[in-house]
């Protein structure tokens, strides 16, 4: 599909009374991307993707598509499809008809709408199920209906505002891939809404991280992941143990904080992250970077703290420690595989390694 | 396994199962058998005869068809009033959007006969339209004459049902389904064609067919008007005239029972369907209507006033008159008084008084039976529920003139023990004969409280150490309160404006409620003044009960008022 579209967000903005529900949002979504809205509820980002769509019109700043300004085009004339959240299937009509409706819109030939209608279906895998109305499908049947509906008239655009979040969790991994296979085949620039940070990790080719209104940092799912620029995104995206501390020493590629409970660790310097002396920092280790091992076993990892066994939860893939180290801080800690060891016990010392790449540095009042 | 069937039978309440069912069946269900009964016979065989001997008299085949005919006037009146106000007032925001809301149901606070009165004052002969039409163009429009009268009155009376409906339905309409139906390239016309009309259609259905029965049904519009070539009033005239033996009559009430159950199957058929267009509300909370400005809202704002306004003319038309001296011939009266209002509380007292002795009594009865029945159905255990449901919404589709018809039938003949007199020369049937009417309201309303009541709810008092009585009293009656208060109050206003049955079935004079005052005085001159006031007392009861419905029900207007 070469018709797909490039779309830019300027000063993109828009308020629901007092609340500003969408604030200066500056947005690029490349041609062929699968680009991810994340953020809590609430945070505006479905307001940016009915903005788009054309139900919702902006108080300020510009829609592009492909540089072409679309501000003024009723949803009708946008040539976008959307997949509701509720699914948004006619009741009254068929599945068949349901799917037929968009090609009918547009005045097609009738054997062109059946054979059209039919390749849709089957790409989803509903063959056979034509005559069937909403109310006898599955939820991951209706799902099904409802992408192939928005994608059989081809638009420039597919806009997904949380389409998984109505079906149970087997399904919602499964249709996960097929969404992404579909949309890879098919090249078609994707919007997707969630507030699910597994979903968006797993199926984006671009994340944008929203909270309060603003886009707070844009990255592919590994940046994201791995360097999140501030506190908020670093708490949404993942588990994290946060550490303010403060610079105390410079090294060639190293940075020496001390943090406020006391604690030394040693953090890989960044180029982007100008730091001297004295500046205060916010370091974040993630639960899968420690290492475990006994108090008094001697380990070779660049920073270790010690502290005692709080809690402990077995998940079978994993298990998830929390360990009280000094000043009574306490600490996420998640061990993969524990299949052949020997789980720890609630008050057992332990002490926990990482390598300074596995600190993720946030200077503070960012 | 029947005696694990057996086991789940509970005793204590299949007596009252069965106390209730005779109950029904005596007040309900044998009056209409009756009344089958002699229109299908002849000399006690099974006949036809008196239903071809109906359709070959030119009067009573006029008689039918005036009633379908005015039924169907008033259903396309009736929408052509009601689609856009509800399209408007659902779709658009605009100040003065609620207002409409609430106006829109001010006409069913009037009962229609006082407003048939109110209009003939206004849009009469010598109305006050046609008295200006004279001195302006020296011409007059006959709008009152004939069955074009009766269908004005019954338009303007019933279209809120329609309205009401049609305005929940489309309420209802999950607004992500309109919204993906332009993401496909639908609009305006054509989106409400495709996908708009057929999610709200059932509401609109049912609101329709609601209009229809009550038009069947309405006695009191063609007699006021002094029309009589329609099957209400031709039944009422044959029984009250002729007599209880007169075939006719009974084969008329036949008719009307049939096209009112045809229409109440087609509206529980339709309404059945409506929950299909309530698919869950999408996320992120999409406004129904959107702001209008500009030529639009003044087009939206003219029609709704003018529609409404016009619909408002019987009230201030029985308010002026209330207070009026002398009123005719002359476009405004020329003294008031407030005469008419002593006379019908201090000279005439009994018919205010009447009425709320009578309607309180059966809205007591009807909230004790439909509380009773309800649970009954809902969570007892007990065989047979479906007739028990079935007898007590019959109601529904029976006409008053044909209840009434059917009571004289069963109860003038016998003299009751005690009493030394038949039940009918007592005033106590007339409460018989409104708590068999509003059963069906006040058993809806107490049902759907008690269904919205989740079991889990008595489950957890039961866990929790509390008895079964224990239970009931202090979990599931609270909860079910608002349900039966509303249900009572449904039943007290709509009996105190009950004509039909009333003045077939008011034994004496001074057994007469408020409706039959209305129609007493206003069949003389002198009269209309008084019956007038009596119209106001009905306009705020009325009023006044709808307006505490609605606050119990807490479902916005009109809630009552829908099927």
């Amino acid at each position: 599909m070469n018709k797909a579209s490039e779309v830019r967000l300027i000063n993109l903005g828009k308020k629901f009374g007092e609340v500003e529900a969408v604030k200066d949002v500056n947005l690029t979504i490349e041609r062929g991307d699968f680009f991810t809205f994340l953020g809590p509820s609430g945070c505006g980002k479905t307001t940016l993707l009915r903005m788009i769509a054309g139900f919702t019109r902006p108080d300020q700043g510009t829609i592009l598509f492909d540089g072409v300004e679309v501000n003024d085009i009723p949803p009708w004339k946008r040539d976008v499809g959307m997949v509701f959240q509720s699914y948004a299937l006619w009741p009254h009509l068929s599945v068949f008809e349901n799917v037929a409706f968009g090609l009918k819109e547009r005045n097609l030939p009738k054997a062109v709408v059946q054979e059209k209608t039919l390749r849709a279906l089957s790409m989803v895998n509903l063959e056979g199920l034509e005559r069937r109305r909403p109310s006898e499908l599955s939820g991951g049947q209706q799902q099904r209906v409802a992408l192939a509906r928005t994608l059989v008239i081809e638009p420039r655009l597919l806009l997904l505002d949380e389409p998984l979040s109505n079906l149970d969790a087997k399904l919602r991994i499964q249709m996960r891939q097929e969404l992404v296979r579909i949309q890879r085949d098919l090249g078609i620039t994707s919007i997707y809404v969630t507030h699910d940070q597994e979903e968006a990790l797993t199926l984006s080719t671009r994340i944008a991280v929203m909270s309060k209104g603003h886009v707070v940092q844009v990255g592919s799912p590994k940046e994201i992941y791995e360097n999140p620029k501030s506190q908020e995104v670093a708490d949404f995206v993942g588990t994290s143990n946060f550490f303010s501390g403060s610079v105390v020493e410079e090294l060639k590629d190293k940075l020496r904080v001390r943090t406020e409970e006391g604690v030394m660790l040693a953090v890989e310097r960044q180029p982007e992250l100008p730091l001297g002396i004295g500046s205060n920092l916010l370091l974040n280790i993630r639960p899968e970077s420690f290492r475990i091992s006994d108090a008094d076993e001697v380990s070779s990892g660049e920073n270790r703290v010690e502290g005692v066994v709080k809690t402990s939860a077995y998940l079978g893939s994993l298990v998830q420690y929390e360990v009280e180290v000094s000043g009574g801080k306490r600490v996420k800690v998640n061990l993969v595989n524990p299949r052949k060891k020997s789980l720890l016990r609630e008050g057992e010392r332990v002490s926990l390694t990482f390598s300074s790449e596995d600190v993720i540095a946030i200077p503070f009042g960012r | 396994m029947l005696r694990n069937k057996l086991k789940e039978i509970d005793l204590s309440q299949s007596l009252i199962f069965l106390i209730l069912l005779a109950l029904l069946f005596t007040f309900i269900l044998y009056p209409l058998i009756r009344v089958l009964y002699v229109a299908f016979t002849e000399a006690d065989s099974l006949s036809l005869s008196h239903f071809i001997n109906f359709f070959e008299r030119a009067l009573f085949k006029e008689s039918f068809l005036n009633s379908l005919s005015a039924g169907l006037m008033a259903v396309i009146f009736g929408s052509l009033i009601s689609l856009p106000l509800a399209f408007f007032t659902i779709k658009y925001d605009f100040k003065g959007r609620t207002l409409i809301q609430t106006l829109g149901i001010l006409p069913l606070v009037m009962p229609p006969f006082v407003g048939a009165v109110a209009l003939q004052l206004i849009l009469g002969r010598s109305g006050v339209f046609n008295l200006l039409l004279l001195k302006w163009f020296g011409t007059s429009v006959p709008f009152m004459e004939g069955l074009r009268g009766v269908i004005i009155v019954q338009t303007l009376h019933y279209f809120p049902f329609i309205f009401l409906n049609a305005s929940a339905s489309l309420a209802n309409v999950d607004p992500s389904l309109e919204e993906m139906a332009q993401n496909m390239g639908s609009h305006g016309l054509r989106l409400f064609r495709r996908v708009t009309l057929p999610l709200m259609m059932p509401g609109y259905v049912a609101g329709i067919l609601l209009v229809f029965i009550r038009v069947i049904d309405d006695l009191g519009t063609p007699l006021m008007l002094n029309y009589t070539k329609m099957l209400a009033p031709q039944a009422y005239l044959r029984v009250t005239t002729i007599g209880v033996e007169d075939k006719a009559g009974y084969v008329i009430c036949v008719i009307m029972v049939v096209l009112s159950l045809l229409s109440l199957w087609g509206a529980m058929k339709f309404l059945s369907l409506s929950e299909y267009a309530m698919v869950q509300r999408g996320g992120a909370g999409t406004p129904i209507s959107k702001k209008i400005g500009g030529w639009r809202l003044v087009f939206v704002l003219v029609f709704c006033f003018f529609v409404l306004g016009v619909s408002l003319l019987p009230h201030l038309g029985i308010f002026v008159l209330s207070f009026a001296k002398v009123w005719s011939f002359s476009i405004l009266p020329k003294s008031y008084t407030l005469n008419h209002y002593v006379e019908i509380f201090f000279r005439t007292p009994h018919f205010v008084k009447n009425t709320l002795l009578y309607c309180l009594l059966a809205a007591g009865i009807d909230v004790l039976l439909g509380s009773v029945i309800a649970f009954l159905l809902i969570r007892g255990k007990v065989f047979g529920k479906g007739l028990l449901d079935a007898i007590a919404t019959m109601p529904l589709a029976i006409p008053g003139v044909v209840l009434a018809t059917g009571y004289l039938r069963v109860f003038h003949g016998t003299n009751l023990p005690f009493f030394h007199q038949p039940l009918t020369s007592l005033w106590i049937i007339l409460v018989i004969a409104y708590s068999a009417r509003r059963l069906p309201y006040t058993l809806r309303s107490c049902y759907a409280s008690i269904q919205q009541i989740h079991i889990s709810l008595e489950e957890a008092a039961l866990n929790l150490g509390a008895n079964r009585r224990k239970t009931f009293f202090r979990i599931t009656f609270p909860l079910m309160t608002g349900g039966l208060i509303a249900g009572g109050l449904l039943a007290f206003i709509t009996s105190s404006v009950e004509l039909a049955s009333t003045i077939m079935l008011v034994p004496r004079m001074e057994y007469g409620p408020l409706s039959y005052g209305i129609y007493i005085y206003m069949q003389s001159a002198v009269g209309r003044g008084p019956g007038a006031a009596l119209g106001v007392v009905a306009i705020l009861l009325v009023a006044t009960g709808t307006y505490l419905v609605n606050r119990v029900f807490a479902g916005g207007s009109g809630t009552a008022f829908k099927l």
